[in-house]
């Protein structure tokens, strides 16, 4: 759908030449969402710029659905503009405009006459839920609704791809969820490949299949979203998983315990619970669950298991053996660093 | 003091007419040229979507050479070119022909600083739907500071009025024409307090009207 090979973006100021996008190959197939996560600064707005040729690369070729948008002539690049949708994380409607105006301009800038416009942004507005706000002004609307007509807007001429840069970022939790799971029967019902970019791993875990972790205008690290959480190679991969699959333990609680306390982290099909019964039973071993979580990714149960083990230390290391033949196992220390040692496991 | 009013009146009303003249002449020019002049003064700048460093290099030096002229200086300069167009340099008409070239410098700039106001991102979102330049400009940038240009046409109109004493004072005629000739060379102090109350009027109401248009066109 969606090809980038080697792009490269290079910001010329005044007295230094800043590295937005640094080398960046990769591919958004057909019909998924596709996920871009980074601290600020990554360089995830530069890449997604590119995309729609709202910023020229430096170098690099990005092609849509075959055609090479570096080629094309203005005129062209207009009209291939029109299959590309694009939300922002500021909205960026026209305040002089009512919502029904600011979807119908999208349809203007494609030639659709003035009948016509109207019927399809009053579509629109009715497949983000929001009809009623049809001759209203953007002033009038919560963060969420802005969020909807400008979605609405980027719908207007039956895009391929919806680009979104940080499209929740401005928005409390709970908008945050309905604007996603709008995103997501976009992406169901109309088949539409969207490539969003986000600080948020959350967001990722929600709606993505796929992601890729940017940092320094580079792509880290990329994968099916379920493999990226549940295996995480990079460093960075690793800070982003634990934004979402964090735990605390009271540092109390870590200093005074007499057992071992081991983390394990169940992926797939493999049901905690049975592990851990197992484990119980087979050894001369005491367990005292800590923390126990499933987060559902994809679909797909991630499980994260904290048990403080007492009993003979050589029954206890056993114990803990027979456990990493079927799960990722990790003995946390005493000293509190969860954080940091979990980030590190492997 | 009825009677002196009366005998003015004839005058009163002719300068009053002259100085319209010349305020509306200078305006409409200014809209016709100044707006879309500083409309390409805004588009052509960096980074946008008509960059063009050597059309707006051009143009801006052109608009601050004309507004760092002294007007009246500006004037008495343009005569050649004002008795080539319009045949004569005394008048009304005249006197148009250099307050419409000092108008347009002067509101293209308005033009240009209300443009700037827009949010660089609802330009950008018009590009990404693949919205033509013209097309930005006519429905994005130009609905967008409606109500600047109007408040821009009020603060032209009224230094119009000022500049159009200055060109009275010269053969223009017009209000600030009938101040200088009696109140000035006449030290006749009713003639000037009457034109000067009639100028502050006029101020006055260009001000309201302009404010009242300026608030009706904004919505949103
Ligand atoms: N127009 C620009 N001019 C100069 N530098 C820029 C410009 N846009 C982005 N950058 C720089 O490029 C880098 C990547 O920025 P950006 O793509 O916005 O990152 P992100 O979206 O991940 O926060 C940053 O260092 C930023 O300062
Ligand atoms: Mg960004």
């Amino acid at each position: 759908m969606i090809s980038i090979e080697q792009l490269c973006k290079v910001y010329q100021t005044k007295d230094r030449k800043i590295i937005g996008v640094d080398n960046v190959t990769m591919t958004v197939e057909k019909g998924e969402i596709f996920g871009i996560v980074g601290y600020s600064g990554a360089g995830k707005s530069s890449l997604l710029r590119c995309m729609n040729i709202l910023e020229r690369p430096t170098s690099g070729k990005v092609t849509l659905d075959g055609i090479d948008l570096l080629s094309l002539s203005p005129k062209e690049l207009r009209t291939a503009r029109q299959s590309i949708g694009m939300i922002f994380q500021g909205f960026h409607l026209a305040i002089s405009k009512t919502v029904l105006e600011n979807v119908a301009f999208a349809l203007k800038a494609s030639k659709v006459g003035r009948v016509e416009r109207k019927r399809r942004a009053l579509e629109l507005l009715d497949l983000v839920g929001l009809s009623d706000k049809a001759d209203q002004y953007p002033a009038q609307l919560s963060g969420g609704q802005k969020q909807r007509v400008s979605i609405a807007r980027a719908l207007a001429n039956n895009p391929k791809v919806l680009l979104c840069d940080e499209a929740t970022s401005a928005l409390d939790p709970n908008t945050t969820q309905s604007i996603l799971k709008l995103l997501k029967k976009i992406n169901r019902e109309l088949g539409l490949t969207i490539v969003l970019i986000t600080h948020e791993m959350e967001v990722v875990k929600e709606i993505c299949d796929r992601c890729a972790v940017m940092e320094e205008g580079r792509i880290v690290e990329e994968g099916k979203t379920y493999d990226m959480f549940a295996y995480p190679q990079n460093t960075l991969t690793k800070r982003f998983i634990q934004t979402v699959l964090d735990f605390n333990l009271p540092k109390e609680l870590l200093e005074h315990s007499k057992g071992t306390i081991v983390h394990m982290k169940f992926t797939g099909k493999l049901a905690g619970e049975s592990v851990v019964s197992d484990l119980l039973q087979n050894y001369e071993v005491r367990g005292n669950i800590l923390h126990g979580k499933v987060d559902y990714i994809q679909n797909k149960a991630l499980g994260t298991f904290v048990i403080e083990l007492t009993g003979e230390d050589k029954e206890v290391q056993q114990a803990i053996e027979s456990v990493r033949k079927k799960v990722e196992v990790e003995v946390l220390p005493h000293d509190g660093s969860v954080h940091h040692s979990a980030a590190g496991a492997e | 003091m009825m009677d002196q009013f009366i005998t003015l009146l004839p005058e009163l009303n002719k300068s009053f007419l002259e100085t319209l003249i010349m305020v509306a002449i200078g305006l409409g020019v200014a809209l016709i040229v100044g707006l879309p002049l500083g409309l390409l003064l805004f588009v052509t700048d960096r980074d946008l979507f008509l960059e063009n460093k050597w059309i707006k290099g051009v143009t801006g030096v052109i608009v601050n050479l004309v507004r760092s002229v002294p007007f009246i200086i500006l004037l008495v300069f343009l005569f050649p070119f004002t008795n080539f167009l319009v045949g004569t340099t005394t008048g009304p008409v005249a006197a148009s022909v250099a307050l419409s070239v000092a108008a347009i410098p002067f509101y293209a700039r308005i033009v240009e600083a209300s443009a700037r106001d827009i949010d660089r991102g609802v330009i950008e979102a018009a590009i990404a739907c693949g919205a033509s330049p013209w097309l930005i400009i006519k429905d994005i940038i130009f609905p967008e500071i409606k109500s600047g240009l109007i408040s821009g046409l009020t603060i032209t109109a009224i230094s119009l009025i000022g500049y159009s004493a200055m060109a009275g004072a010269i053969g223009g005629g017009g209000i600030g024409d009938l101040a200088i000739r009696y109140g000035y060379y006449r030290y006749d102090n009713f003639v000037m307090f009457t034109t000067v109350i009639l100028l502050i009027v006029m101020v006055q109401v260009i001000q309201y009207v302009g404010d009242f248009l300026a608030k009706y066109v904004k919505k949103g």
